[in-house]
């Protein structure tokens, strides 16, 4: 039993450890840590901010219990991906951009809108990203309840 | 045989569209212009506007977004034309036939425009130069 | 005074609304850059879930044709991952050489575009043409030209023959002589450097902020490649270098792409020389629930995939993030405080998708003048004329690939 390493995770318990709900080491190169929605901007930017990662995208799902959004960070140095794992209730989820830190995140958060409703709070853009102009409003094609609209 | 028709099979004048490709039949398009193949000796000239056009090569499965240019640029393709649909998306749009985001199949949404339209089909995915040139030839002998 | 540009135009009928870029120009200064996209959307990721894991390769494999075989690579990295399983390394060595010939065909396609849209078309015949034989050597390890079909989850779907590898190294030491001479003229093309020098410049913390990936971000002096930094298959057992360039220029991601080029070759080779003996099939028999994130290291950059299986036969979700999406937003840095005739080039430096770069408009309102991304191609190719002319004589690139011609590489 050494001294811990110094990682990006350990960083990362060391400051935000009150706010981390849950941390899931799936494997040596793969962790999830789940935070309450609110957390995800300080949490995320003290991941690009200081300690260098990169966002590589986020995946949003629809479950049952809400909208999931998972932001995936690049580790290289430690060759470890930290997603960073939320829940945003339906029927109206709404979550803080990370755009107003950082750009990488801006048009993914655009797309989570289109085809999953998710609002996201102070985006710098917030327009359509991947949807022709004439879908109709209000539809999303990730939603589990999703309806296709006429041809 | 007509001045237009003998034009056309004499020197083919190709207007290449991409409608929401995985762009693979667009390179082995391309390639057709390198020194492999080079059809360029054959008379099959590449145009940069769809009014100069006899042939419309396609490629790609019609999504909603294009829709609606597909339709505007057919319309403003000098006729005669055909339509050659390039590969298994243009003919049948495979497994993105189920999608909610496209529409079609090629030839479906051509002939409500143009009940008329001669269409080829060149299946692959991508077809090989060799079959786009086969298909080409077959096409014109036909006409 | 600003005049804004905005695409309009009722005599060119790809033109009706806003167009994939849009510049805003002042003068021949470029100010602003608005991007659209959504002309490819076919619902793939919905698709996946549709389809059983084994399917799903299939699919994935048609996103985008030049990176064909990135996107399963990714895909089965994810799943793999998701089921806490490796491939055998036989599989490993073999899917090592399928992406390897992708990034070197890959690379010869933006050399023959950079070629055309710089105006050098001689480049673009002879890149195009040195494609055919490793198109060859796919089609006779492979079954395809493209869409090889090669991956899947667990191992790889045919094996390799030995008695193809002989013919297979001879060919590759074709390609590594031809790209040396020709990267040596291009290091040394005054009107080349003159074109893409200091050019379309990413900056480091641009380049990091906007999250790129692949040349363009190596080009900025940024040593990302995921090859290195989260091996996958057989790169943690192969003598190899990560490629990187400190101009952040075009002439960096030219470079970059040029270099790496020849470190392919030289992965190809050893691959082949190391292949083992073995099984090309972990045999995977079911998918637990979890979830799985693979990553790969395309052509243009990092292709992400991430999956969440609930133990049934489809993925009840994959996301997928190809690396133009985060390359393309950089052209905002890249392109603003340029000129116009230099906008083809810079969005060719990020080597997009093809069919991205067809979709190019700028129109000025005031004077009605309509550009599509082929007048902006002509006017990058009218800019190299006129240095071509001051240096009057045939510039080092050109007579390099002239003696490559004549020679009869292949």
């Amino acid at each position: 039993m050494g001294m811990e390493e110094k990682t990006a995770l350990t960083a990362i318990k060391q400051k935000y450890g009150a706010l981390i709900k849950d941390v899931f080491e799936r494997s040596a190169r793969r962790v999830y840590v789940t935070v309450d929605k609110k957390d995800v901007p300080v949490v995320c930017r003290f991941m690009y901010e200081e300690l260098g990662g990169r966002l590589c995208t986020a995946s949003g799902i629809d479950t049952r219990s809400g909208i999931e959004i998972l932001y995936h960070f690049m580790f290289p140095p430690d060759k470890q991906i930290i997603t960073v794992k939320t829940k945003v209730p339906k029927p109206s989820p709404e979550i803080e951009s990370l755009g107003t830190f950082l750009p990488a995140a801006i048009w993914i958060e655009r797309e989570l809108y289109d085809i999953l409703g998710v609002v996201f709070r102070n985006h710098p853009d917030p327009r359509r990203l991947i949807m022709a102009d004439d879908w109709p409003d209000g539809v999303y094609p990730l939603r589990r309840d999703f309806k296709e609209p006429e041809r | 045989m007509s001045l237009t028709r003998w034009g056309l099979k004499k020197s083919p004048w190709v207007y290449h569209v991409a409608l929401s490709p995985c762009n693979n039949c667009d390179i082995e398009i391309l390639d057709l212009l390198t020194p492999r193949f080079d059809v360029e000796r054959f008379g099959i000239k590449l145009v940069g506007s769809p009014r100069h056009a006899d042939v419309l090569l396609v490629s790609g499965s019609i999504n909603r977004h294009v829709l609606p240019r597909f339709i505007e640029l057919y319309k403003q393709t000098a006729k005669p034309c055909v339509v050659f649909a390039i590969g298994s998306c243009a003919l049948s749009m495979t497994m993105f036939r189920d999608s909610y985001n496209t529409v079609g199949p090629l030839d479906k949404v051509v002939k409500e425009i143009d009940p008329n339209a001669i269409i080829v089909y060149v299946p692959g995915c991508p077809p090989k130069p060799e079959a786009m040139i086969l298909g080409v030839v077959k096409a014109l002998q036909a006409l | 005074m600003k005049r804004t540009i905005i695409p309009l135009g009722p005599f060119h009928p790809l033109l009706e609304e806003a167009e994939f870029y849009t510049l805003h120009v002042e003068g021949e200064r470029v100010v602003d850059v608005d991007i659209r996209i959504g002309y490819m959307h076919r619902g793939i990721e919905k698709l996946s879930t549709q389809k059983t894991w084994d399917q799903v390769p299939f699919l994935v494999e048609r996103i985008c044709g030049i990176c064909s075989t990135s996107h399963p690579m990714a895909y089965v990295n994810a799943v793999e991952d998701l089921c806490g399983i490796r491939a055998p390394e036989r599989a490993q060595y073999i899917r090592t050489i399928v992406c390897e010939l992708e990034r070197i065909h890959s690379h010869l396609l933006w050399v023959g575009l950079a070629g055309h849209f710089i105006g050098y078309d001689t480049v673009f015949m002879w890149a195009w043409k040195y494609r055919e034989p490793i198109l060859d050597i796919c089609e006779k390890l492979t079954g395809n030209r493209n869409h090889y079909a090669m991956m899947k989850p667990g191992g790889v779907r045919r094996d390799f023959n030995p008695d193809d590898f002989p013919w297979v190294q001879k060919e590759m030491d074709k390609v590594i002589t031809a790209t040396e001479m020709f990267t040596g003229a291009v290091l040394d093309d005054p009107v080349l450097h003159a074109r893409t020098k200091g050019v379309g410049i990413l900056k480091r913390e641009d380049a990091i902020a906007y999250g790129t990936v692949g040349p363009t971000v190596r080009a900025s002096g940024i040593p990302d490649d995921i090859r290195a930094d989260d091996p996958y298959d057989a790169y943690d057992r192969v003598d190899w270098k990560v490629i990187t360039w400190d101009s952040c220029d075009v002439f960096g991601k030219a470079a970059v792409r040029l270099l790496e080029l020849i470190e392919s070759v030289n992965i190809v080779k050893q691959c082949l020389n190391d292949m083992p003996e073995g099984p090309i099939d972990a045999k995977i028999r079911a998918v637990p629930a979890g979830e799985g994130i693979g990553h790969a290291e395309a052509p243009r950059g990092e292709v992400f995939h991430y999956v969440r299986g609930d133990g049934g036969n489809s993925p009840i979700r994959h996301k997928i993030r190809a690396p133009s999406y985060v390359n393309i937003p950089s052209f905002k840095a890249t392109c603003v405080g340029e000129t116009i005739s230099d906008v083809a080039l810079i969005s060719a430096a990020v080597d997009p998708c093809y069919c991205c770069t067809e979709r190019m408009a700028v129109l000025d309102r005031g004077n009605g003048i309509t550009m599509t991304g082929k007048d902006l191609v002509e006017l990058s190719r009218q800019a190299t004329k006129r240095l071509k002319e001051d240096y009057g004589a045939e510039t080092p690139v050109e007579k390099t690939i002239r003696k490559l011609m004549t020679k009869e590489m292949v």
